[in-house]
């Protein structure tokens, strides 16, 4: 297995010199090797999301390198990133133009990925059969409300499309930041339930940060624990199939040296 | 008897002498020319959701190279210019924006006032009259009927509301309109805001150019302060086209460059009546400035009466 995303010692420290000086993260390296789904738990402000942020270029790291399948992507823009990854968010209105239809959306995803396209490139009759064929296969009946502005739909159709339209195009990696947690508990398990089916089918390199930590476990091949900046854990293989939540809960208790300082985990997962 | 005259006879043999249908005809005829200014808007306001207030200095700009090259007998040249130095102010706006950190609203104002003495300078005089040279509407004036004008401006505003429908359906028209529908999206996809904002206001003040270079050739004549108040003037329009065609929906581009053009020709058109019932046509600016302030300012009032009468009803019934 070849390595998809390289992150070498990097650090990120948000106002430097003030009061409020944050090391977010610091001096963390992680490999992904290709066709890895990595599921990251740990408190707020333990870093998960400033490390996607670094990742996907929402800032420049202060120090260390990004490279994505090979190539240094440490100084590259946000949105000469965003050609190689898929991104969604909690909030599920931020993945998608409200006042423009599915199509247009989808659209919008798909040519702007297909690289020989010129920049009037338009829908093509074929194309839009490609999209009622991905959005028949999310099995929530959008493939006939392709012309309905997508602002009409609720949040789990509107995450469910977000997903579609990042892996419409194989991502080389997607990061997927508690995408479900918006939602009601039973869309949130059918958005998961398309999360794995869709990653699984296109074998893409995930990386998933989760407040449950069942699904920490149940989803992908490998779980991370983050902690002030920080990797405090790395499961995968045997040890992480043994796993239970609260022997994670423990284990993170000595390698942190403190509690998982998270409610939300706390409340949801340890029934 | 040509047509046009007929008409206008008739009206006047029946006594309703309030508006001719010459002077309709000739509001009509403005209005799909500064129908250009609300699609010009359309694209700035509308779609990238960006109050660019350059405009009021591109229609001079239009309205200014328009003339200078009409009056050197080149008026298609002309028109054709003015285009392309509308896109250039644009772009300067656009600039001062996106890569030099200046506010939206201030980064137009910049542009607006540098183009005031711009456009000076451009004329050399405050104002330009030509009304024996050669215009792109005199083929047109010289048709039977007399409705040569009206087919042209028709024409012209026509090809490019659907030019505009078409663009905005590409790759690069839907990046524009997510650029404005979404910030967080976009800056999530490969789209480069700062790019998408830049094709949008070219687009928009090339549109607004043309607008005054045609104004100008139409009117045979141009003046350092035509594209005063012209936002809200173009605003007021679009929003007119909108109360009567609605705005998004399945067919949401359709319905805006319609809008956009509807409205301008309405806008027009009720200038047209004021003038004809002795309004002093000076208040029109006030006119438009209260229906942009009214329509705009709808949902924020609506919400405020909803809650009072919520609020007067709780407390009755404690």
């Amino acid at each position: 297995m070849s390595e998809m995303l390289e992150l070498r010692h990097i650090s990120k420290t948000f106002g430097a010199g003030t009061i409020n000086e944050k090391k977010a993260v610091e001096d963390l390296s992680l490999t992904l090797a290709s066709g890895d789904f990595v599921t990251i738990i740990g408190g707020n402000g333990a870093g998960k999301s400033t490390l996607f942020n670094a990742v996907a270029g929402v800032f420049y790291v202060d120090e260390g390198r990004v490279i994505l399948d090979g190539e240094d992507m440490t100084f590259l823009p946000e949105y000469k990133r965003s050609n190689h990854l898929g991104r969604l968010f909690q909030d599920p209105l931020k993945g998608t133009a409200p006042h423009m239809t599915i199509e247009e959306n989808l659209a919008l995803a798909y040519l702007r990925s297909v690289r020989t396209r010129s920049p009037f490139g338009t829908v093509s009759k074929k194309d839009r059969e490609y999209f009622r064929e991905r959005l028949a296969a999310l099995g929530l009946g959008l493939e006939d409300r392709l012309k309905s502005p997508v602002g009409l739909l609720s949040g789990g159709q509107r995450q469910a499309l977000t997903l579609l339209m990042a892996t419409l195009v194989t991502p080389k990696l997607l990061l997927l930041d508690e995408h479900t947690a918006a939602l009601d508990p039973s869309t949130a398990e059918k958005v998961l339930e398309l999360t794995r089916s869709i990653v699984a089918e296109n074998n893409i390199t995930c990386m998933m940060i989760t407040h449950n930590i069942r699904s920490a476990l149940e989803l992908g091949n490998r779980t991370i624990m983050m902690d002030a900046g920080r990797i405090v854990l790395d499961l995968a293989g045997e040890e992480r199939a043994g796993m239970t939540v609260d022997a994670l809960l423990e284990k993170f208790r000595t390698s942190a040296g403190k509690e998982l300082d998270n409610d939300r985990i706390l409340l949801s997962d340890r029934e | 008897m040509p047509l046009r005259a007929a008409l206008f006879r008739k009206i006047h043999t029946k006594g309703e002498t309030t508006m001719s249908l010459l002077v309709l005809q000739g509001a009509v005829e403005q209005g799909f020319i500064y129908a250009l200014v609300a699609l010009g808007l359309y694209i700035s306001f509308r779609t990238l959701d960006i109050a660019d207030l350059t405009t009021d200095g591109t229609f001079t700009l239009g309205a200014a190279v328009s003339a200078v090259f009409t009056v050197q007998g080149q008026p298609l040249l002309g028109v054709v210019l003015a285009f392309f130095c509308g896109a250039l102010a644009g772009f300067v706006t656009a600039l001062l924006q996106t890569k030099l950190g200046v506010q939206p609203i201030l980064a137009g104002i910049i542009t607006m006032t540098a183009l005031y003495s711009v456009n000076l300078m451009v004329m050399g005089k405050p104002n330009i009259n030509f009304f024996k040279e050669k215009t792109i509407f005199t083929a047109a004036e010289a048709m039977p009927g007399g409705f040569g004008s009206l087919l042209q401006a028709a024409a012209i505003t026509a090809v490019l509301c659907v030019l505009l429908v078409l663009f905005l359906r590409t790759q690069l028209g839907l990046s524009l309109r997510a650029t404005g529908d979404n910030r967080d999206m976009v800056s999530a996809s490969s789209i480069n805001p700062a790019f998408t904002t830049t094709v949008g206001l070219c687009l928009s003040n090339a549109v607004v150019a043309l607008s005054g270079a045609l104004i100008a050739q139409y009117q045979k004549f141009a003046d350092n302060t035509l594209g005063t108040g012209m936002v809200v003037i173009g605003l007021a329009s679009l929003i007119i086209g909108e109360v009567l065609f609605g705005r998004g929906g399945p067919h949401a581009l359709a319905k805006g460059v319609l809008a956009a053009t509807v409205g301008a020709v309405v806008y027009r058109i009720i200038v047209a009546a004021a003038i004809a019932v002795n309004i002093d046509a000076k208040n029109m600016k006030l006119v438009s400035a209260l229906i942009v302030a009214a329509a705009i300012s709808y949902p924020a009032i609506r919400d405020k009466v909803l809650f009072y009468r919520k609020r007067r009803e709780a407390n009755r019934n404690v």
